[in-house]
């Protein structure tokens, strides 16, 4: 009887370890977005106190005279995510389009999976085909192309170096792609089978049923997708380190080298010696941070808002 | 009533069928071309001395990577040691714990959120709480910063894949008197494997690339990592450097690296994938 007691017990013990353990690590992941947070508003103190809400608007960036803004870093930050999902989206609509409506699975399944290898390909490995790849071939066959056809708009102006916000964008577009292929393929299979039938009932062409039906029921997961695309694109690093060039100044022409708030960050945080500078980068930081999480809430939101109009929520 | 002529519908409908198959087309190109010049690039960048010695200075040839190799080894095994069992843990907690509870609800939002921050970010926040205040780079702050990264990923799909299990087994288990946590060990993690082995790989596969969060935490060192307690070399940092660098054979051992590197990653998320595959 005594040792059944004592059996419990241990029993008893055991369950609330591990109870307790399970919590504890769910309580260190609230932990760590927190402790994130309030440090890089603590190690930014010294810019926020100096720079205010002008940090957002000014351009200069100057460590010799201690001037700093953020206006350049974002303005290249919003350019390149621009560009990279003016590029990737059609794609990824078009590519989903191939793969769930009209490729043989024979077929579609191993496209699908190279599609997807593109996500499993790191970051430097992008900049490094960027910068010795790409770049040259951009400068001798693509820009000068683009300006004997539109050199008189300002966004083709200057001399074509192959690094510079186009490329970066490009290669962003790349990086992003299969993130929002994914989405938009499973968005696409979801759409009711009756309801593309009944389209092709009709006698309407594969295009049709598309634009009207399954365009149409998806429209919102699409948006979700472009988001999540959204989030990856507008903080990535080190790609876009390698291509965009890293000049701090607000240029009209896609040729013209930039900056981004990563590519800041990589290129300059560690040669940063004043503190003043050093919490200028991590103010930098800050506004990344406060971004990305402010798009992945709104994309999270948007998508628990889909999947209950769907029915496809768990 | 006059039929409208239907070639212009099934024109549009060619014309984007064509566009659709050259989109993927567009995306498989590119994959080609990436791999090759990395195939190309690398392949000829690597030899038995290129993995087994230092790296020499700039303008000598013939120098190795063997400490970024060893760098990027022990610290992406020590992130998995650290990342692996707190994001397991949090995911039973979110799938066995936690289901319709507020707090559940607020770490599962987090969990995804915390997916989707930048790389870059969490090793600025390594740097301010590990390199800052004792005043030198160091391999431990690399290995914690890929551990958060890890952490999230391990977390969610632990979730998703101990929902997957049937609740009969669960049910099965409690009914039979099995107390809960031997019931999750036992029985929920066996039925669950595949999933869960697949959700490790792939976060390791993740990490093992990553560049950014290492940048203001390991650094960069071209000596033997005798302890994790200062800069230590790893691969993508040196890739990072060398790339940058003006000297050819600098140029040359970033392209053995990123060979490895990718090596390295293709072939786990390839095989996690055939393991998910698999379970299906």
């Amino acid at each position: 009887m005594m040792r059944r007691r004592s059996h419990t017990r241990a029993q008893a013990l055991a369950e609330t370890t591990f109870h307790g353990t399970a919590l504890t690590c769910a309580v260190l992941v609230l932990v760590s977005m927190t402790a994130i947070f309030v440090e890089l508003v603590r190690n930014s103190r010294l810019s926020l106190a100096k720079f205010g809400w002008g940090f957002l608007t000014s351009a200069a960036w100057n460590p010799v005279t201690s001037d700093f803004g953020a206006a350049s870093s974002i303005f290249g930050t919003l350019v390149s995510t621009a560009i990279a999902l003016l590029i990737a989206v059609p794609l990824s609509l078009a590519i989903a389009l191939f793969l769930v409506e009209m490729a043989h699975p024979r077929i579609a399944r191993p496209v699908g999976s190279a599609i997807e290898l593109l996500a499993a390909i790191p970051s430097i490995i992008y900049g490094m085909w960027g910068l010795f790849v790409l770049a040259p071939y951009m400068a001798d066959h693509v820009q000068p192309l683009l300006q004997k056809f539109f050199g008189k708009l300002p966004l083709f102006a200057g001399p074509p170096m192959g690094i510079g916000m186009l490329s970066a964008g490009l290669v962003l577009a790349l990086m992003v792609l299969p993130f929002i292929t994914a989405v938009v393929r499973d968005i696409f299979a979801l759409v009711p089978s009756v309801m593309k039938e009944a389209g092709y009932g009709m006698g309407a062409t594969t295009w049709e049923v598309t634009r009207k039906v399954t365009l149409r029921h998806g429209m919102r997961g699409v948006l979700g997708g472009v988001f999540l695309g959204l989030g990856r694109a507008i903080g990535e690093t080190m790609a876009v380190t390698f291509v965009i060039g890293n000049d701090h100044r607000i240029a009209a022409s896609l040729f013209a080298s930039g900056n981004t708030i990563s590519s800041t960050l990589a290129n300059e945080f560690t040669e940063a010696s004043q503190p003043l500078y050093l919490s200028a980068l991590v103010e930098l930081g800050l506004i990344l941070f406060v971004i990305t999480f402010l798009i992945q809430i709104a994309a999270q939101l948007w998508l628990k808002h889909i999947s209950h109009r769907l029915g496809t929520d768990k | 009533m006059r039929r409208r002529p239907s070639w212009p519908r099934k024109l549009s409908d060619v014309i984007v069928k064509v566009l659709a198959a050259l989109s993927a087309l567009f995306g498989l190109v590119f994959l080609a071309w990436i791999l090759y010049v990395v195939l190309r690039h690398g392949a000829s960048a690597l030899s038995w001395k290129f993995l087994t010695t230092l790296p020499s200075p700039p303008g000598v040839g013939g120098g190795g990577l063997a400490n970024a190799i060893i760098g990027t080894a022990a610290m992406t095994l020590l992130a998995c040691v650290m990342g692996v069992p707190v994001g397991l843990m949090a995911g039973v907690y979110l799938a066995e714990f936690g289901r319709g509870n507020r707090f559940a609800t607020l770490v599962r939002f987090l969990v995804n959120v915390m997916m989707g921050i930048p790389s870059i970010i969490v090793g600025l926040f390594v740097y301010t709480i590990m390199v800052r205040p004792v005043g030198h780079f160091s391999g431990w702050a690399g290995a914690v910063s890929l551990a958060l990264l890890i952490m999230p990923v391990v977390a969610r799909t632990t979730e998703d894949m101990l929902t997957l299990v049937p609740n009969s087994l669960r049910e099965s288990a409690l009914a039979l008197g099995v107390p809960h946590w031997r019931s999750t060990v036992q029985i929920m993690f066996r039925a669950a494997k595949a999933g869960l082995l697949t959700g490790v790989l792939l976060a390791v596969a993740r990490v093992s690339g990553e560049t950014a969060p290492l940048l203001f935490t390991a650094l960069d060192s071209p000596y033997w990592p005798h302890s994790l307690n200062g800069p230590t070399g790893n691969l993508t940092v040196t890739i990072f450097n060398y790339a940058m660098s003006p000297y050819p054979n600098w140029q040359q051992a970033a392209w053995g690296a990123s060979f490895l590197i990718t090596a390295g990653v293709l072939a786990l998320t390839i095989v996690s994938r055939a393991l998910a595959r698999e379970k299906k």
